[in-house]
Order: C-alpha cells, then sequence, then structure tokens
C-alpha cells in the first residue's frame, strides 16, 4: 500500500467514512450494465445454486437449482441463465461505427457499444470463470447433450472472465474493485471485500460511522454474504431442510431474502460509480473493449472453436506479453487523467511537476547528414526527484517527444528532447516547452510499445517441449472444421471423464 | 571433489545425449570465467556459437573478457540501434558492433542481450551459452530458442527470479508457464538434463560462505576459496573519538574481524526511506572510507587501499537507494548505492546493507524473497555490514510463510522465510547497538 493510499485510510478513520483516493471515475459504466450475483453450493466445487440476473434494478430475475448435485438441473440453470446472458451480450451488434486504421485509407468497422456484467466481487469473476470452463465444451448432440445455448453461454462468460484480467477492461467488473479504486476505507484490505461493510464506509447512513455502518454490514442476518459463498448458518438452518424436502417456493423464496440485499447493494456501486465524472482516458479504453467484444463476435459468427482449456506455450507467452503492455498503459493513462494518482509518484520520484526555466530550443548534436535537433531544458520542480540520469521520460501532454534526464542540478532537472519537432532545421512553433511552461514528466508511457515477436505455435522450442501434439499444421475449409470439432470432443471428454 | 567442472560440462554438452546443459553457480564462483571458457573451447572447435546475456552492461563484460581469451577471434557485438559502445568496446579491432546480423560477417562469436537476440530470426547456430540463465523468464527463452541447436545455461539459482508487472495465476502449473525462469521451464520439460554446479566461490570470503550456503543453497552448498587468515582488513586511522561515532566504529571492526556486523538501530515501526537507517548505511560507507581500511587477500598479499569504488551499498527499494545517495553527498562520491536488483553479478570488498525488513510492520512476499537478500548479503570479498532495526526475528515470527502450493510447481527451497532466520540468528551473534 503505497504511502498516499496509507495516509487516505487513517484519515478515513479519523473523519468516520472513507476518503475518495481518485478525482475522476477510472472505471466505464456502462448505461444498461447487467447485474449478475451469483450463488453456489458449499462442498461442491462450482455447483450453482442460485443466481439473480438483469439489466433493470427494478426488475432482478431469479434462477434457482431445486437440487443443486443434479447434473441435468445444472445445465437447465445454465440454459436459463444463458437466456439473459447470452441475449444481453448479443445485444450490442446493431449499430456499428468507423474507426481509422494504422494508414489513414485503412478504415476498420467495430461494434458501437459493448456489453457489461457487473459482479458484487473479485468471487463473482471466478464464478463466470469456473461455469465458463465447465459449459463451453458441452455438445448439443450425442450423450449427455445439452441445450445449444449452453456451450455458448459458456463462451460468452470465458470470453467476460478473459478480459476481466486485462487491466484497464471493464466488460466485467467486481464491484468491490472497482469502488476500492475510487476509495480508502478505514478498514482492512480483507474487510474491503464485503460490499456491505465497504459500501457502509463510502456512505454511511445518517447518524452512523463507517466503522459503525461496516460492523452492522457483518451481520450475515441483515447482510447475506455477497456471493458466490452462501451463509454457513442459513446453509444448515434453511437451505438443507429446503433442498431435502424439495420445497421449490420455499426455496425460491429463501434464496431471494439472501440475494436481494446483495443485488441492490451492486446497482448502488453502479450508481455511485456513475456519479464520478469519468477521466479523460476512460473512453479509448472502453473503445479496446469494444474491440475485443467484435472480434469475439465475429469469431463466434465464423464458426471458431471455443477458447482452448489452458493455454499453449506460445500463446501464454503472448497473452502475458499484452497483458503487461496493458498494465502499462492502464497505470500511466491513471496517472495522467487524475492528479491524485500523479500523486503517488511525486510522491515516489518517479514524476515530477514543475515550471520550465531555461530552454535552448535550437540546440543541435552532430553537423551534415548526422545533425540532429536535441534542446535542452531545465525544469524547476520542488518534488524530491529519485530517476537516474539517462532516464526516459514523457511528458502528459506531449505523448510524441521523448526527454532524456541529463543531470539534476541545483537549478531543476536538466532535459534533452527527441522527436516531436517536425522536420525543419529548427523545431514547429510550440514543440519545444517553453520557459515559464508548468509541465509534468514522469518515467511512465502510454505510447505505442512494440508487440514482441513470438514463434508459431507449430514452432514451439524444444525448450518448451516441441509443437503441441495432435496439431494439424494447416486446416483448410473441412479439415479445419473437424480437426475444431475433434478438439472441443477431446477437451470435453477429457473434461467430463 | 574437483574444482573444475568444465571438462565434464562440455563433455556432456558434446556427447549428443543432451541438447542442454545447466551449470548451477553460487556468488562468485567464476560463472563468467566458466563462460568465457567455454566459450573459447567451442569456438575452437570451429562451430560458430552465440552467446546470450540479460542486460548490455552483462554482454560488454563478457565481450572484453572473451577478446582477452580469444585474442584471434573476431567477437561479434550485437546491439540495439541506440547503443553506446563504451571505450573498453571501442578500443579492441577483434570487436565489432553491429545493428544487425548482416553487419556481423565472419564472427565466430556473436554476443547480445536475450531482448536483441529476440528480433534475430532466420538462422540456426549450432551452440549457444545462455549466461544468467535463472534472471531470464521462460517467454524470453521461447522467444530466442530456436536459434540454437545446443546450448549450456549458466546461472545462479539463489538470485532474485525474474519478475512481471501482472499478477495472475493462469499458468500456475504449466511446465511452460512464461512467468517462471528459463531454467525451471527448461528443466520441467528435460527432467534429465545434466545439471553441474561450481563448488568453490572465490569472491566470499571463508566467514560469508558457510553462512550464505546454509541459508540459501541448503542442499546444494558450496566452498570458499580461500582459507581463515587468507583475507583481512586493516586500518591506518584510528577510530574517532566521539560518543556517537563509537558504535559505527565498532562495527566496522567487528566486521573487519568477524566478517560481518549487524548494526542495530532501535526498534520502530518506519517508512520505507527511514532516515535513520539511510544516515547509518551513509556513515557506516564513510567510516570505512575514513579509516582508511587496506584489504589484504590472496589477490593482493600486499593490502590495497578500499576506495570508494571497492564499496557498496544495497537496499531494497530505489527511494530507499536514492534517500541514502543523498545522506551520502560528496564524501561518498563513487561509492555505488544500488538496489538489489542491479547488484546481481557485482563484486566488492566491503558492502553496507540496509535490511530489507528493517523498520517493517508485515513481512511481505517482495522481502522476504529469498533470492533479494541472497544478493545483498553476498557481493563482498571482505566483510558485510549490515544495518536494521531491533525486531526482525520477532516481524518472522509473526509473520510465518504463507505462500499456497500449487501442484506441478516445484515448491522452492530454502523459502525466504528461512533463509531470513537463518541469516538472522548468525547476524544476532555480531551485534552493536547503535546510541540511541
Amino acid at each position: 500500500m503505497s504511502t498516499l493510499t496509507s495516509l487516505a485510510r487513517a484519515e478515513a478513520v479519523r473523519a468516520g467514512r472513507a476518503q475518495p483516493i481518485a478525482t475522476v471515475r477510472h472505471v466505464h459504466v456502462h448505461d444498461r450494465p447487467l447485474v449478475l450475483v451469483p450463488l453456489t453450493l458449499a462442498g461442491e466445487a462450482n455447483a450453482p445454486l442460485a443466481a439473480m440476473v438483469g439489466d433493470d434494478p427494478d426488475k432482478p430475475r431469479l434462477l434457482v437449482v431445486a437440487q443443486p448435485r443434479n447434473r441435468d438441473q445444472r445445465f437447465a440453470f445454465a440454459t436459463a441463465l444463458a437466456g439473459v446472458i447470452v441475449s444481453y451480450a448479443d445485444g450490442f451488434t446493431a449499430r456499428v461505427e468507423a474507426v481509422a486504421g494504422d494508414r489513414a485509407r485503412d478504415i476498420r468497422v467495430r461494434f458501437a457499444d459493448a456489453p457489461q456484467i457487473v459482479v458484487p466481487n473479485p468471487g463473482g469473476v471466478d464464478f463466470a470463470r469456473l461455469f465458463g470452463r465447465s459449459t463451453r465444451f458441452r455438445r448439443s448432440y450425442g450423450d449427455y447433450a445439452v441445450d445449444p445455448a449452453v456451450p455458448m453461454l459458456g463462451r460468452w462468460l470465458t470470453f467476460f472472465a478473459e478480459r476481466a484480467e486485462y487491466p484497464g477492461s471493464c466488460l466485467l467488473l467486481a464491484a468491490t474493485e472497482a469502488l476500492a479504486l475510487h476509495w480508502a476505507t478505514g478498514q482492512s484490505l480483507v474487510e474491503d471485500q464485503n460490499l456491505a461493510a465497504l459500501l457502509g464506509w463510502i456512505d454511511p447512513p445518517v447518524g452512523l460511522t463507517g466503522a459503525q455502518a461496516a460492523v452492522l454490514a457483518e451481520d450475515a442476518g441483515t447482510w447475506p454474504p455477497a456471493g458466490p459463498t452462501t451463509d454457513p448458518t442459513f446453509d444448515s438452518t434453511v437451505l438443507a431442510p429446503l433442498i431435502q424436502a424439495g420445497d421449490v417456493p420455499g426455496l425460491e423464496k429463501a434464496l431471494t431474502a439472501q440475494l436481494e440485499p446483495t443485488w441492490g447493494l451492486v446497482w448502488r456501486a453502479v450508481d455511485r460509480l456513475r456519479a464520478l465524472p469519468a477521466g479523460p482516458r476512460v473512453a479509448g479504453r472502453w473503445d479496446a473493449d469494444k474491440e475485443a467484444y467484435t472480434a469475439h463476435v465475429q469469431h463466434l459468427r465464423d464458426g471458431g472453436p471455443p477458447q482452448p482449456r489452458r493455454d499453449s506455450a506460445t500463446a501464454a507467452a503472448q497473452r502475458l506479453n499484452r497483458l503487461e503492455r496493458a498494465q502499462a498503459s492502464y497505470a500511466a493513462q491513471r496517472a495522467f487523467d487524475d492528479p491524485l494518482v500523479l500523486a503517488e509518484y511525486r510522491l515516489a520520484g518517479e514524476a515530477f511537476v514543475g515550471t520550465v526555466t531555461a530552454a535552448e530550443p535550437e540546440r543541435v548534436e552532430g553537423a551534415g547528414r548526422s545533425r540532429k535537433l536535441r534542446p535542452h531544458i531545465v525544469v524547476s520542480t520542488a518534488d524530491p526527484v529519485r530517476l537516474a540520469p539517462g532516464t526516459a521520460l514523457v511528458a502528459p501532454t506531449r505523448s510524441g517527444q521523448k526527454a532524456t534526464l541529463i543531470a539534476i542540478t541545483g537549478d531543476g532537472v536538466l532535459l534533452e528532447l527527441s522527436g516531436g519537432m517536425g522536420r525543419a532545421a529548427t523545431p514547429a512553433p510550440g514543440t519545444v516547452p517553453e520557459v515559464g511552461e508548468r509541465i509534468c514528466y514522469s518515467s511512465l508511457t502510454d505510447g505505442y510499445q512494440p508487440v514482441a515477436d513470438f514463434p508459431r505455435r507449430e514452432d514451439t522450442p524444444w525448450t518448451h517441449g516441441g509443437p503441441p501434439a495432435g496439431y494439424d499444421p494447416a486446416p483448410v475449409g473441412d479439415a479445419a472444421d473437424a480437426a475444431a470439432t475433434d478438439t472441443v470432443a477431446a477437451d470435453a471428454a477429457e473434461e467430463w471423464s | 571433489m574437483s574444482t573444475d567442472v568444465l571438462p565434464a560440462v562440455l563433455a556432456d554438452l558434446r556427447s549428443g545425449l543432451h541438447r542442454g546443459v545447466v551449470v548451477d553457480s553460487p556468488p562468485g564462483a567464476g560463472k563468467s570465467t566458466l563462460v568465457v571458457r567455454a566459450a573459447a573451447e567451442l569456438a575452437a572447435g570451429g562451430d560458430p556459437l552465440i552467446v546470450v546475456a540479460q542486460t548490455n552492461e552483462q554482454v560488454d563484460d563478457l565481450v572484453v573478457r572473451l577478446a582477452d581469451a580469444v585474442p584471434d577471434a573476431t567477437i561479434g557485438r550485437l546491439a540495439a540501434q541506440d547503443y553506446q559502445a563504451p571505450a573498453r568496446i571501442r578500443d579492441r579491432p577483434a570487436v565489432r558492433v553491429g545493428r544487425k546480423l548482416a553487419e556481423l560477417p565472419g564472427c565466430g562469436i556473436v554476443i547480445g542481450t536475450a531482448a536483441k537476440w529476440a528480433t534475430v530470426g532466420d538462422r540456426v547456430w549450432p551452440w549457444a551459452i545462455v549466461d544468467e540463465a535463472y534472471q531470464m523468464r521462460s517467454d524470453m527463452l521461447l522467444r530466442i530458442a530456436n536459434l540454437f541447436d545446443r546450448a549450456l545455461f549458466v546461472g545462479d539459482p539463489g538470485q532474485l527470479d525474474p519478475f512481471s508487472t501482472v499478477d495472475i495465476d493462469r499458468w500456475t502449473g504449466l511446465t511452460w508457464d512464461p512467468m517462471q525462469s528459463a531454467v525451471a521451464v527448461l528443466l520441467s520439460h528435460h527432467p534429465t538434463m545434466p545439471v553441474h554446479r561450481l563448488p568453490v566461490s572465490w569472491r566470499l570470503p571463508p566467514t560469508a560462505a558457510p553462512v550464505v550456503a546454509r541459508a540459501f543453497y541448503p542442499f546444494a552448498g558450496f566452498e570458499a576459496g580461500t582459507v581463515a587468515g587468507q583475507r583481512h582488513l586493516e586500518f591506518t586511522a584510528r577510530a574517532s573519538g566521539t560518543a556517537s561515532a563509537g558504535p559505527l566504529d565498532a562495527t566496522v571492526d567487528l566486521a573487519a574481524d568477524r566478517g560481518w556486523a549487524l548494526y542495530e538501530l532501535p526498534a520502530r515501526h518506519a517508512v520505507r526511506t527511514d532516515g535513520q537507517a539511510a544516515a547509518a548505511c551513509a556513515e557506516l560507507a564513510l567510516r570505512v572510507l575514513e579509516r582508511g581500511t587496506v584489504a589484504y587477500s590472496e589477490r593482493d598479499p600486499a593490502g590495497v587501499p578500499v576506495t570508494a569504488d571497492r564499496i557498496a551499498i544495497g537496499a531494497a527499494h530505489r527511494d530507499q537507494v536514492a534517500a541514502i545517495r543523498s545522506v551520502l553527498g560528496t564524501a561518498g562520491d563513487g561509492i555505488t548505492v544500488d538496489t538489489a536488483n542491479r547488484l546481481q553479478g557485482r563484486e566488492y570488498d566491503v558492502t553496507v546493507v540496509l535490511h530489507p525488513l528493517s523498520g517493517r510492520r508485515d513481512a511481505s512476499a517482495f522481502h522476504l524473497e529469498s533470492g533479494r537478500l541472497c544478493v545483498l548479503a553476498s557481493r563482498h570479498r571482505h566483510a558485510c555490514l549490515v544495518v536494521a532495526r531491533a525486531g526482525i526475528p520477532e516481524l518472522l515470527d509473526a509473520h510465518p510463510s504463507t505462500e499456497p502450493v500449487h501442484l506441478n510447481v516445484p515448491v522452492k527451497f530454502p523459502d525466504g522465510w528461512e533463509a531470513h532466520q537463518a541469516t538472522m540468528s548468525h547476524l544476532e551473534r555480531l551485534r552493536i547497538r547503535a546510541v540511541s
């Protein structure tokens, strides 16, 4: 935990309510999100017990599994859940928008919006991932056939859960994590996992402090756990007798009472977040989500296979590379959007804000063909700069220009600039910071990061086990379909044998 | 036990039975020497060869040493676009620097960083030597492994594991987990691959080798290359008479005598950039300078002064390094102050270490990582002075190791908690308390 967040937590204790640690909203909040509150049966691996789901706070849809240990009922639940989730997720394909590609002439088309699912906590994300894994390889024909909607649900849930691993993606949000990004409470990080307690700190009821509200929220009688795990007392005294008796109306009543409080809390969290002004770069990240959504829909329409059970060596390395690049740009974007986030970096000496006190805009290095514009500027700052000479820095307001730290002197920080000054012998007007300008520099970068080269799957080297077995190097047409189907069948057999 | 493992390593490599050979090297056991000698032997066989290291500095070091060892070979230095060759490279006519492979024709040995090699394709070399292989991540090995048929992997398993900025467990348990080290992935796919160990540390003195071996290499172990009495420190200036400098001088004296000393500040929970601890690190390093310390060793039996460039101060975090550097001021010009990550592979006569757990309220996985403490505690040829606030054993007892154990993931021994306990139990016997 950083110094500023620790301070905000201490202040939350003193003030009796959560303290903001962000000045803008860093997540995209959809106009019409889908809230999903799942519950699972204790003692069974990810066996769904019930779910409350819907895109209208006043019209929750309750899905209940009367006997969660019964596989047929489990997949009937999956079919019903698919009815809600797949039709919601499919529902953003009506409108498209054009985007410019790398070159001006390349125009691509993507869907103008994307779905957003909100679950109460990271446990809900795990539920989506695991339930996606247990449904996406099921077949709608042959032995143990399921409704065709079931594997489709699995592929969508897997898509959402995999996107949730991407730093900055908002297709699947956990309410507790989204709130904790914006507020610091006076309780521990573990206690922040309780949505009721967290919201108790953020919005304590009139007459109560955050700590008192959080204590009340810990009573499982009034605020049942936000799932997917249920309250053990409820399990033994209410749930077990009802399941034993096969009392479906009784189960529905009891589970509604367990789910409804959380349902309300998640919508409160959505409203609370929506009330914050969005950071300028949130829309750009949502665009990336729209791209991912478009690609997934296209993959489904093309009859592509379900997501593999696990990443191959090359796929894993490529995914890690994508995640790390997303992480770096997400960290930079949050800092550039929000002075309070940037303050963390300034306090750590990794960023500084100051005034340009000297500039040598026409300074050049080399001569003849190797003549290069390398202006020097001095930025005077009161921040504790802890960057080593030679570090490449970027100003968020001048993202196309690199500034290399030459030295830190008594006058300030001496920087050498390169790039972003036009092609002429002298810098284009306004491209070099002028004396008196207030500017921020940091080692964070939101710029283009090159994609690393990885070997193709069939070129997986010996060090990593060689090419995966059973791979058909050039599947085309029917062969591709057959290969895909075989993979599905093999994976499914392995999954369920 | 034979101290020269190179013949056995080369025999395994050339036997044709294995595509790779791993050599584990404890701190200062002559890893670079082994790399250079192996490269010279393989190059002498006439086959072209590539050498992969992790940082530009490591590559430059190897280039210089190889140029000395194989004076008649042309060595290619594959470098990035913005690479500026240092003087020690520019001065050597036998070394060519190229941005692309096409600029290095006729070079029997080509050296570059792993990141640079990953941009090269369409050619396969019969041999490769991968240096610091435990610091290379598995996904980097994946990118370069198609460049060679057979390879020698050399590294120190006790140092810091590679890390990632993202924290997800979706690949945990897979043999090709991209977050693992290159050697871990290599050995999980090739469990019969021969693993050799360098048995002698030429850097660590007899006072340090058993302590470091027991704490960080409990199964492999190693010995010091020197015996007691072969190395010692002497002072040409007398200790300061002031009361405040007393404990500092006593710490320096104890470290000179016993190889280790713990300078203990009063217990307190402090911010990471603990001002007193930073000042203590700086003052201890300066005392070593001011006392006119002279180091006598097998290399310099007549003694050489311990100058600023032979002293390093190590810490866990960059902001701590900055804090120490600012206290050090101009009096400490030339003294290396750096994080454990950046001190890897470096060697000094005397080191001052800010203990990673000093002043902390909790013992997180980052601060407990055995590699971090191992790097900090194994950079010295003569003495290591540790600065810490009191209460570390109690902190360790309050934070037992709780890392989850996963299926199919080899358990790493020793865990950081155990390594910290072992180190502290030795240091506690060599403790000087600061004046509070």
